[in-house]
């Protein structure tokens, strides 16, 4: 008995997701031939570049490993019907506790300080997302002025103690001094240690197992658990979880928490994984990208795993592009990525309408 | 002289509910009308027609003699017809100037229209006893004088029929007897009133005519002078025949719900539960009967912990609830909670039902250990109680949006009788409900008595609480008018219900 209105679940997951992405890059391609380049060549060169070799395949790979924590923490900010834009602050206040962790602890072996700081990094995102839960739990400030002002504050907060705490005496660079106590190696790294295989140059690293890990985590998190249930209660119906006995504004807490812990695992990924070392403005974007990819994901883990990788394609993608083309710049990759988030996130709702009507209409 | 407004045969349908069955009335200019009616009686549906909220499926609406297509509300006010609602649409940051002019700016620049209307408020303050500071902020007026500003607004578009849905619900009686003789001035220069109750003294205070609605249709229009009280409450209530339950005589025993003087004000200090004592026994149903918005909804929510009361006691199996305001904690002390509102509070809408039916419970250990939500055994449950309730379909995968509201009701009681309470309160246990589901619910909160459980019913459908309760209290604004035995007769209930009680009468 499906009710009017309601098209089969696998359209609702697949189509539209695919529909909104095909037509983002009709739109790309228009604008890149506007600029006078042939788009097919363009995408030829993003997909080449991306899925084409091992190489490109590490990049994707490692930046989907950050879209794929920053996805996750919209998610579970979403499912408790919170809308979490500080994932960007999170995830860089967290490299504050990697580096501090990574820094202090040398003198341990690294089986000892890498779990920690990778839960010193999960806790200073968390501290960074409890707190405009609390301003909106206890204080009624709504949570997406905070968070955003939140981004701002670490971006600021963040310069002056790399600058003035962490930068080494007589560096030139804005960064903090190698994080050795807690130095993750990259796959090339380890596939040459112990296999004395040479793989080529990315900063893909362990790190991207932590992320599917946790992505099943938030899963049974949610759907499993009676906090999960508890979240998802608040969210979808704040009215009915009050008559349950649950307490809305405990859980905007715990859930703002959590998702800045997950956004702030990005640190581990950056600041551990692939730089070594706390680098000025290093998240670049990845929070933002992760409201795009929660909303394509449809919150939900599976779905969140594979917008990372698309994300990560166009990234790595139109990087490759940008080498290749001079003439499509690092702007114009921008305004792709833009674009898919704009169909992806903004317009998503725009065909369901048509869709459902050619259902109905297949169905009459 | 023309009458003002003509509504012929007006018929209106939502889906499977007949709102106005064909109804016919003629308002006369200049004079005071009421409406009264039950809830869901479709008093509000008919006045939404006539301001251009709903279209009618047939019919026709004449202003004035002149047959009309009322459209929208603006349609409604350009024919001079202007309505006062019961919850205010006004601006609460903006001035009294600046909402009496909302929608009647005429013009790119506010200036000219401010300023005609001061001098407009002016004289209608002069004229009709309305006086209001033109420059007060809305949100900082009190609830009397915001209706006054929502009166203004209407006259100021040159309302020559004034709608009032119930507009003493909020009122103080000192305000009520103001806005009353309001209303008399209006009559005496010519306006024609509308007056939407359910009280009854209103309208023997104020009427000249007074139209009954009942189930949809107009049952009678009297001459509110050639009428009473009495005529009125029966012709509202009507002759009905009691749904027949099976039933026999309650056998109470010891006291497990026992209110005492409650209080509940909400946040503007109007005092929705006023001074409340009653109490529950076990092994008995005792049935709160009233015209809904009378304060039952709250006291159900200050005995389930969901709001605190100001004042006054609950004592629940010996203990003081009161001031504990956790609705968990009491659900573990054996009150079950069945809310009035299935839509927004009883389910939610997109979990599938299996989810649903642990809402409240959902915490209890033999759904899984501590941090861990079994989902087999929530399955398993949920499958169990669809069974011993047969809802259809019993599929516990399906979202909970998707089951009939009487199926939808069945999860809700499953899941609250099934853990075996000492206390049942059951809100609207069959509002929007199909019969057959009504007949199983209503065997069901039998049973329950009859195992000894306490149960506290409240309902808007006065056939429900005759049939069910063994004993009958009666609310009205807050406050119990009386308690009678289920073999009062509706006339005497339908009085309670509309705040005339026998001491008083």
């Amino acid at each position: 008995m499906s009710a009017r209105g309601e098209m089969p679940a696998w359209a609702d997951v697949a189509l539209i997701p695919l529909l909104n992405l095909f037509v983002a890059l009709l739109i790309s391609g228009v604008v890149v031939l506007i600029i006078g380049e042939n788009p097919l060549e363009a995408m030829w060169i993003m997909l080449k570049g991306a899925v084409g070799s091992i190489k490109g395949w590490g990049y994707l790979l490692y930046y989907a490993t950050n879209f794929i924590f920053t996805g996750l923490a919209v998610a579970i900010a979403f499912h408790a019907g919170l809308f979490n834009i500080g994932g960007e602050g999170q995830a860089y206040f967290a490299g504050l506790g990697a580096t501090i962790a990574g820094l202090s602890l040398e003198f341990l072996p690294w089986p000892i300080v890498i779990p920690i700081a990778i839960l010193a990094s999960a806790a200073f995102g968390a501290f960074w997302g409890f707190v405009p839960g609390y301003l909106q739990a206890k204080r009624g400030s709504h949570i997406v002025i905070t968070t955003i002002m939140f981004n701002f504050i670490a971006s600021s907060l963040m310069v002056y103690l790399i600058n003035y705490w962490f930068r080494p005496v007589g560096k030139m660079a804005v960064e903090s001094r190698e994080v050795t106590g807690a130095y993750i190696m990259s796959f090339r790294e380890l596939a040459k240690l112990f296999f004395d295989y040479r793989l080529p140059s990315t900063p893909l690293n362990p790190t991207f197992f932590l992320a599917l890990a946790v992505a099943w985590g938030v899963w049974y998190f949610l759907w499993r658990s009676k906090l999960g249930y508890e979240v998802r209660a608040v969210g979808a119906n704040t009215d009915a979880a009050i008559y349950a006995g649950i307490k809305p504004s405990k859980i905007i807490m715990v859930a703002m928490a959590i998702s800045g812990g997950i956004a702030g695992l990005v640190a581990v990924n950056e600041v551990l994984g692939a730089q070594h070392r706390l680098v000025l403005e290093y998240v670049q974007g990845a929070g933002f990208v992760g409201i795009a990819v929660a909303l394509m994901g449809r919150s939900h883990p599976v779905g969140i795993v594979l917008a990372a990788l698309l994300f990560g394609l166009l990234y790595q993608g139109g990087t490759e592009l940008s080498f290749a083309k001079p003439e499509i710049n690092r702007d114009m990759i921008v305004v792709i990525q833009g674009l898919v988030i704009l169909f992806m996130g903004a317009l998503e709702q725009t065909f369901r309408p048509y869709l459902s009507a050619l259902f109905f209409k297949a169905e009459d | 002289m023309t009458p003002a407004i003509e509504l012929i045969g007006i018929d209106k349908r939502f889906g499977p509910v007949h709102a106005n069955k064909d109804v016919t009335l003629t308002i006369n200019q200049g004079s005071i009308h009421g409406i009264i009616g039950e809830n869901g009686a479709g008093k509000s549906t008919l006045m939404s027609i006539l301001f251009g909220f709903y279209a009618a499926d047939s019919g026709e609406i004449r202003v004035k003699g002149v047959p009309l297509k009322i459209k929208s509300s603006s349609d409604a006010i350009a024919h001079g017809i202007g309505m006062v609602h019961q919850h205010f649409m006004l601006v609460d940051t903006f001035t009294v100037l600046e909402n009496v002019v909302l929608g009647a700016e005429g013009g790119a620049l506010i200036g000219p229209a401010l300023a005609k209307a001061r001098t407009e408020l002016a004289r209608l303050a002069q004229e009709y006893e309305m006086d209001v500071d033109p420059d007060a902020i809305v949100g900082e007026l009190p609830v009397g004088l915001q209706q006054r500003v929502e009166i203004l607004k209407a006259l100021f578009k040159g309302a020559e029929t004034l709608i009032l849905d119930e507009p003493t619900g909020v009122l103080t009686p000192d305000e009520a007897d103001h806005l009353f003789r309001i209303l008399g001035q209006l009559r005496d220069q010519g306006k024609t009133v509308i007056l939407i109750t359910h009280k009854l003294r209103e309208i023997m205070a104020i009427t000249d005519k007074v139209a009954v609605m009942r189930r949809g249709e107009l049952v009678a229009n009297f001459d509110t002078k050639k009428t009473s009280v009495e005529e009125l409450a029966e012709a509202m209530v009507g002759r009905r025949v009691l749904l027949h339950v099976e039933k026999g005589p309650a056998k109470p025993k010891e006291i497990v719900l026992d209110v005492k003087s409650l209080t509940w004000k909400d946040r503007k200090g109007i005092a929705r539960v006023d001074n409340v004592s009653f109490n529950v026994r076990a092994g008995e149903i005792v049935g709160i009967a009233g015209v809904s918005g009378n304060g039952q909804s709250e006291l159900l929510d200050v005995i389930c912990g969901i709001s605190r009361p100001t004042s006054g006691d609950i004592i629940f199996e010996g203990k003081n609830i009161g001031q504990l305001g956790d609705p968990r904690h009491l659900r573990q002390e054996g009150l079950a909670h069945v809310p009035e509102d299935r839509q927004h509070r009883g389910l939610i809408t997109s979990f599938d039902a299996s989810e649903s039916s642990i809402l409240g419970w959902h915490y209890d250990e033999s759904l899984g250990h501590g941090f861990r939500l079994d989902r087999r055994k929530v399955i398993d449950r949920s499958r169990t109680e669809m069974e011993h309730f047969d809802v259809r379909p019993a599929n516990p995968l399906l979202k909970s949006a998707k089951f009939s509201g009487g199926n939808q009701q069945k999860i809700i009681l499953a899941r609250e009788i099934e853990r075996d309470p000492d206390l049942l309160i059951v809100g609207q246990p069959t509002r929007g409900v199909d019969i057959g589901a009504i007949e199983f619910i209503h065997k069901r909160l039998i049973q329950l008595r009859d195992q000894g459980k306490a149960i506290l019913l409240v309902s808007v459908e006065l056939d429900e609480i005759r049939s069910l309760s063994d004993r009958i209290i009666v609310m009205f604004a807050g406050k119990i008018m009386g308690e009678r035995g289920p073999e009062a007769n509706e006339r005497e209930l339908g009085l309670l219900m509309a705040g005339v009680s026998k001491e008083a009468a």
